[in-house]
């Protein structure tokens, strides 16, 4: 009888890059699904026309800073930062959009820095900011119209890439404001009741926002179980988004109300797939908190009373700013000492 | 001693030692107004103007002003010449004064003037002081173009639009229309795309810089300094 005998550690599995960023990536075909389902066929033109080009950028950028592009590329996060960009886009922007934001993301914000592992920015979220800040008419008018909100249904793939490609000009009614816009800018002057009754709202909370966002919490929830992110940063996230519309923000005929906040805009992709970014967000468990709850508030803050609807990018970056110095004071207790080792004074007399 | 001297200032000012690439001095108009290249042509020129004539007095005055009292009176040459600038581009080029604003008598705290008077001018002759300021303006306004160019192409796609503020009316059709219905690209107007321009130009020229040294250590063989030991076991080649 031969007993085979394994010393610990016991790892299971593998969480080689790679596989994490391919679990990444296929958490989030639902919300894609649901994406092309209620608002076309936009955004998954997006998502391939941005991975084009991240890839494209990827390689060349590799070849130049003399690296083996084969080896970086089958890493998947190049692929991972288009998909986000391409999901968090505006469906109908024009093509040249995705290519700024695309390779501003992987050339500024990711190899100038140092490449994979040494980004302080979310490339994505980075990329999308440029745009947003670059091209505010672009990024604003080309959101889609939800399909049961028109009469004959969603553009067709061919006149969606017309309107991509060839800017050919939109029909009446296939582009219109998001449910987060309309409420921020409608409320100032009329009652919850009045405002719900804007057919973007639809029946529940925001119409088709709704189950977009539903299909990335469960994607989340699958990246959870399968340990591939750590649960502190989404839960703080929704948490800082929570507190204050809680506390601040129940009026609802004065500030826009908890479930849209959650259920509207890019609140579940952000807290689950954005904030989650291992390379960029805070590295300890504490320190987890701290940065996904600034996440929350920040969005918050800056959705009720900054100029844009939706502020996820800049939350993000905003916080990606503080993360190196929240980990300095976040660090946990080393075991077999009596207390945490924070700051940067007790680091020097380490 | 003269010429090979002069040599080396024009050097220095343009290339090895340029106060927007290497000393980074006067970042402050050099991020703000290069905007366009009319603008920066304008508050280059203006700089120069104000570098040489600066350069020449402290250097004339050098010999007179004592060591403790040396800065204040500095700052009340270059504050001086400044007003000229400021009166001269008033006069001449009224609407690229109000164009560049507050950026014309912010000249006098453009560290790159001060810096060249105390190092340079306040030591040296006034032959070499007022290469030095010449060739310095010229190196700083040569980025500036440089600068004012890529973003002017990148956030308008145009060049050498509005030259008529500075050339008169016959610089109108200067204007070069490299794309025709731009989407105008806000960052690179904005600051934080001429922050990122100006990390690319100095990029670019630590590129150059190394390459150049690259050649020279190829082009120059290497003398083995002291003795050099002679193997004599293994496979000797």
């Amino acid at each position: 009888m031969a007993l085979l005998t394994l010393s610990s550690p016991h790892a299971k599995g593998s969480n080689r890059t790679s596989d994490l960023m391919r679990w990444v990536i296929l958490a989030c075909v639902p919300g894609l699904a649901l994406q092309t389902y209620f608002f076309g066929w936009g955004n998954l033109h997006n998502v391939l026309w941005c991975a084009c080009i991240a890839l494209s950028c990827e390689a060349i950028v590799l070849k130049l800073r003399g690296r083996a592009p084969a080896f970086y590329l089958k890493d998947y996060s190049a692929l991972v930062t288009a998909v986000l960009l391409g999901l968090a886009l505006p469906p109908l922007a024009p093509w040249w959009i995705s290519l700024v934001a695309t390779t501003f993301a992987i050339v500024f914000a990711k190899h100038l820095y140092g490449g994979m592992g040494y980004n302080p920015f979310n490339p994505a979220m980075a990329g999308y900011a440029l745009v947003l800040i670059s091209f505010p008419v672009a990024m604003t008018t080309n959101w889609a119209t939800p399909s049961s909100m028109l009469a004959d249904g969603q553009l067709g793939l061919g006149d969606t890439l017309a309107v991509i490609w060839q800017q050919s000009p939109l029909p009446d009614g296939f582009s219109g404001a998001t449910p987060l816009d309309v409420y921020k800018h409608e409320i100032a002057y009329k009652t919850e009741e009045t405002v719900r009754a804007f057919a973007v709202f639809g029946e529940h909370f925001a119409l088709g926002w709704e189950w977009v966002n539903v299909a990335f919490l469960l994607g989340g929830l699958v990246l959870l179980g399968l340990k591939i992110i750590p649960w502190q940063t989404p839960v703080a996230v929704l948490t800082g988004l929570a507190v204050p519309s809680l506390l601040l923000g129940s009026d609802a005929d004065q500030y826009t109300p908890l479930s849209i906040h959650l259920l509207a805009g890019a609140t579940m992709l952000g807290a689950f797939f954005i904030a989650t970014d291992p390379v960029s967000s805070s590295t300890t468990p504490l320190g987890r908190l701290v940065y996904g709850f600034g996440i929350g508030l920040l969005t918050y803050i800056i959705r009720t009373w900054g100029g844009y609807p939706d502020a996820f990018a800049f939350a993000v970056l905003l916080m990606n700013f503080a993360a190196p110095l929240i980990d300095v004071y976040t660090q946990p207790r080393t075991y077999g000492f009596a207390g945490p080792k924070r700051g940067p004074k007790s680091r020097e007399n380490q | 001693m003269a010429t090979s001297n002069l040599n080396t200032i024009v050097k220095n000012g343009l290339w090895d030692n340029n106060p927007a690439l290497v000393q980074l001095l006067g970042l402050c108009p050099l991020l703000a107004v290069t905007g366009t290249v009319v603008n920066a042509l304008g508050l280059g020129l203006a700089t120069t103007m104000v570098l040489l004539g600066s350069n020449i007095s402290v250097s004339l005055i050098r010999n007179f002003v004592s060591e403790s009292i040396r800065l204040p009176a500095f700052v009340m040459i270059i504050a001086s010449l400044v007003t000229c600038a400021e009166l001269l581009m008033k006069a001449f080029t009224y609407e690229l004064y109000q164009i560049l604003g507050i950026f014309i008598p912010l000249i006098v705290t453009n560290c790159a003037i001060l810096g060249r008077a105390d190092a340079f001018a306040c030591k040296n002759p006034i032959l070499p002081a007022a290469t030095d300021g010449l060739m310095m303006g010229l190196g700083f306004t040569a980025v500036l173009i440089l600068l004012g160019g890529m973003r002017e192409a990148i956030g308008q796609g145009t060049l050498f639009a509005d030259m008529q503020l500075i050339f008169g009316p016959a610089a109108e059709s200067w204007k070069i229309v490299l794309i025709e219905d731009y989407a105008n690209f806000l960052f690179a107007v904005l600051p934080p795309g001429a922050f990122v321009a100006m990390g690319l130009i100095i990029a670019l020229k630590n590129i150059i810089d190394q390459r150049i040294e690259n050649k020279r250590a190829l082009a120059t063989p290497k003398t083995e300094v002291g003795s050099k030991r002679v193997r004599v076991t293994g496979k000797i080649a």
